[in-house]
């Protein structure tokens, strides 16, 4: 078989890494180049291009190579897949990090990997990248490393050390879900991985609070992945495993992945339209959950355990508890206003700088820009307070359509089910 | 009415402010007129009016408007300075908090202004791209960029930090900033035609945005909100976008199409139908003609099974490959190759065994002018499965070896794993003592000597397991 040269790598090890949603650049330390090598990082991400699937390009991501010994049926790169092979050398990626972040192309390189050999061989590899760049190219760009729950705590530990953030990606929210598609992998083991590099985040903030030039220990702390619609999992599930995350792990994101069909996909997963439209609806309920003071149990209910799609989850929490209803924005607490639909925290903010000194009007919501047709029905200012009539008439307009994006119409239920 | 000439600065305003205010100048009585860069008395930065006697101490302003006023300078609309006079003015005559009133129309068209202005400096360190270029016996990273907003001087700062061991330019129709590796200077706007037009990497840069983009999830309006089109042109890679686009569904199709729950049409697909009570000979003819599922019309032939019959012992493969599918007989090609070294290895003569696979059809797919081989789908397998326990009832084994996963599921259902199950005697629907084995092209494709030679010596040691069975089995 002929060699592929690198575009051809690129082609193929990028391809590979799509399914990856993170892409983040921000929250690390401060750093640039002025005392020699390259790149720089201000705390604040940059997106250097966007894709025509919406997603920002902060990152260099791709895998080091898509051979793997795991057979996860959601994953394209699982050993009993059919895609094309390829390996990148570590030096390679070096090459091809450094070339695109002279260019401006990127903010820099997110690395994950197939396991080829073992765990550990593998997690070698993917930090002499982190290494070569950090230290014999004085790289100061960031750095995003996909760790491996089984590598040892001392692969783990150098990881933690050229990385700004380190990964894993628990997958799938149950442990059901993850015998069912992964069975090598082990939520038991990701959580215990989990826990050691939290330990470490922490130990590494205290040294580096006594002294500025303790080394950081992935500075812009550790994130996972959920992939949903690939397990009739609930997004009561999803959102219980995130927040539990968020909460025991001081996670500092987690993304959701609608589940998309993947070249080769494995005959035991659904062919149906990615769900946009429910990722969309978990990433809002994340927020809720991070920034709003929501609590799970508020979200969902058990008679209803996923988000409505036709609404978005604040709207469907003010929906179910129209007794809070209309909330004066010239009175009201903060934890109320942000419960209001329509009121981000940023609006919800000025709103309580402005009050001190005037009551507001409806011409100064215009002016706020806050959605008026989603949020006119909860809220009462000086000159408006919603009548129940209007309030109903409004929130009938308040219904898009329900179908989300339709990719694949035409295959019937019966392809799903795999009957002839 | 007072017109005010100033250079059109932060620096220059707040010199022409602070006089403004100092003689109590109101704001409807000011025509703020720029001096242009044309006119000689002023420089870049330059600034030659005098301030001596002009008290300004008795007002104070906050510090985050400043902030603000230094951002706004930036914004190209004439009318910033007029409304900052305002603000300026209103701060100091009995509004200090005027700044919290977000709804205020001032305060508000200020700080549209400077988000304006910030979204700017922010895309510029975006949306800049260096191209390479040899400058005087150097490399020298040049750069194209049409800012909106006068924000060169303002970002030129962030370049040299993050690139400071890099010589740059960064050339726009207003200003351009430039890094020589010790000294950052600014130089006037230059046309589009100074900067260079291509470089080698922008290929590769290409080859990785199009490859990172999912086509399954196409959202051209999140893209285009947050790279507004009025950029792509100085962007390399947006050439491509609409190729991706145009492309997309049937990448999406094709996707589809390629993985095993493909979308088909339902009479293409039925079960093979093996002539009842045929002898093996009978059989394979009837074999030769099966259409049972769509697999015929791109092979060669049908590989049918091969040896000895009743046999102990059957070896059971995935499907034929390109060598076997030109040659009508199941592993004669590279796979077929190790299988038989393996089977020397572990006593076994090939003619002991019968060797047939789950699927009787070659499935490929065009890459390059090579047939490359694709795993076959459970509707293949279940399509052919009729002539497999056709096989199996003339045949009798005593012990079937599985290779692979496709034969492993044949015999055990979904839940198999290879890598877990194998090296295992189990009963199944094929016979009473199935062992699950590597593929012999699993090793082919294994990523590494050691993986390879690990996974032969359990394949052989698998075989030799299936020869003892057998014997074992031959007085029961």
């Amino acid at each position: 078989m002929s060699k592929p040269d690198l575009a051809a790598k690129l082609e193929i090890l990028a391809d590979a890494a799509k399914y990856d949603a993170s892409c983040a650049s921000s929250g690390t330390t401060k750093r640039d180049a002025r005392s020699g090598g390259i790149g720089s990082t201000t705390g604040a991400g940059i997106c250097h291009s966007y894709t025509p699937d919406g997603r920002c390009v902060s990152l260099l991501k791709v895998l080091l190579t898509n051979y793997c010994v795991y057979d996860c049926l959601y994953c394209i790169n699982r050993a009993s897949s059919g895609v094309r092979r390829a390996r990148f050398t570590p030096e390679e990626v070096v090459q091809l990090t450094l070339d695109f972040y002279r260019r401006n192309y990127i903010e820099g390189l997110f690395l994950s990997s197939g396991i080829i050999r073992s765990p550990d061989y593998t997690m070698e590899q993917v930090v002499r990248v982190a290494r070569t760049l950090r230290v014999e190219h004085q790289f100061r760009g960031y750095i995003h490393l996909k760790t491996i729950p089984e590598a040892s705590p001392e692969l783990i530990e150098q990881a933690g050390r050229w990385a700004d953030r380190i990964s894993i990606n628990v997958e799938l929210p149950t442990p059901a879900d993850l015998a069912q598609l992964a069975p090598e992998k082990n939520l038991a083991r990701i959580d215990q991985s989990m826990q050691v590099i939290q330990a470490r985040i922490a130990q590494g903030k205290a040294e580096r609070a006594e002294s500025p030039r303790a080394p950081a220990f992935a500075p812009a702390g550790q994130s996972t992945q959920m992939i949903v619609g690939a397990t009739p999992s609930p997004d009561a599930d999803v959102l219980a495993r995130a927040d539990q995350l968020y909460r025991q792990r001081k996670l500092k994101r987690v993304y959701y992945s609608a589940f998309s069909p993947i070249p080769d996909a494995s005959r035991h997963l659904p062919l149906l339209a990615p769900p946009l439209v429910r990722e969309h609806r978990l990433y809002q309920a994340d927020w809720l959950l991070r920034f709003y003071g929501f609590s799970v149990g508020e979200l969902t209910t058990p008679a209803a355990p996923d988000l409505r799609l036709d609404v978005d989850p604040k709207m469907a929490w003010a929906l179910r508890h129209r007794e809070h209803f209309p909330v004066d924005l010239n009175l009201a607490p903060r934890e109320l206003l942000l419960r209001v639909p329509g009121l981000g925290v940023r609006n919800v903010d000025r709103i309580l700088r402005v009050r001190r000194w005037h009551r507001l009007r409806l011409d100064d919501l215009l002016r706020l820009r806050v959605p008026m047709k989603k949020a006119l029905p909860f809220v009462a200012v000086a000159d408006h307070t919603p009548h129940r009539l209007e309030a109903a008439g409004a929130l009938r307009l308040l219904a898009p359509p329900a179908d989300q994006l339709d990719l694949f119409a035409p295959a019937p239920a019966s392809v799903r089910s795999g009957e002839l | 009415m007072e017109q005010i000439t100033f250079a059109p600065t932060f620096a220059g305003w707040q010199r022409a402010a602070r006089r403004a205010l100092a003689r109590g100048i109101a704001p409807e009585a000011v025509a703020w007129e720029e001096l242009g860069d044309d006119q000689p008395s002023l420089g870049i930065f330059g600034e030659e009016a005098d301030d001596s006697g002009v008290d300004v101490s008795a007002f104070r302003v906050p510090r985050s408007f400043v902030a603000l006023a230094e951002s706004v300078a930036c914004h190209r609309d004439p009318r910033r300075w007029g409304l900052l006079y305002r603000a300026l003015w209103r701060l100091t005559h009995g509004e200090p908090r005027l700044l919290d009133l977000a709804v205020d129309p001032d305060v508000h068209a200020l700080e549209a202004m400077e988000k304006a202005v910030r979204r700017e400096v922010h895309k510029m360190r975006a949306f800049v791209r260096f191209r390479a270029v040899a400058h005087e016996g150097a490399e020298w990273h040049v750069a194209w960029f049409e800012p909106e907003h006068h924000i060169v001087e303002r970002n030129a700062p962030f370049f040299r930090d993050r690139f400071a061991g890099m010589r740059w330019s960064i050339l726009t129709p207003d200003r351009c900033a430039h890094w020589d590796g010790e000294h950052l200077s600014i130089t006037a706007g230059v046309p589009r035609s100074e900067a260079p037009s291509a470089d080698a990497v922008e290929g590769l840069w290409r080859t990785y945005y199009g490859n990172i983009f999912n086509p399954a999830r196409v959202k051209t309006r999140a893209m285009r909100k947050e790279m507004p089109k009025r950029y792509w042109k100085n962007l390399p890679e947006t050439a491509i976008i609409p190729a991706l686009l145009a492309r997309a569904p049937v990448r999406v199709e094709r996707m589809i199409a390629a993985s095993d729950a493909q979308v088909v049409r339902p009479e293409e697909w039925e079960l093979a139908r093996p002539p009842a009570g045929a002898d093996w000979d009978a059989l394979r003819d009837a074999a030769h003609s099966c259409r049972a599922c769509p697999l015929w019309h791109d092979a060669t032939q049908t590989v049918f099974g091969e040896g000895p019959r009743p046999a102990g012992l059957m070896l059971l493969g995935e499907q034929p490959g390109d060598q076997e599918d030109r040659a009508g007989h199941a592993f004669v090609g590279p796979a077929g190759k190790l299988l038989d070294a393996a089977l020397a290895e572990a006593g076994i003569e090939r003619g002991g065994a019968y060797l047939t696979n789950v699927v009787k059809h070659f499935k490929w797919e065009p890459r390059g002018k090579r047939r490359m081989h694709r795993t076959p789908g459970e509707r293949e397998a279940r399509a052919c499965r009729p002539w497999l326990e056709a096989e199996l009832r003339i045949v009798q084994p005593r012990v079937v070896v599985c290779l692979g996963a496709t034969a492993a599921t044949a015999a055990f259902g979904p839940g198999v794993r290879v890598a877990r199950d194998r090296g295992e005697f189990r009963p199944s629907p094929l016979a009473p003592h199935t062992l699950v084995t590597w593929h012999p092209s699993a090793l082919l494709r294994a990523p590494d000597p050691d993986t390879q030679a690990r996974q032969r010596a359990e394949f052989v040691a698998d075989l030799r397991a299936a020869l003892r069975r057998r014997e074992e089995t031959r007085a029961a």
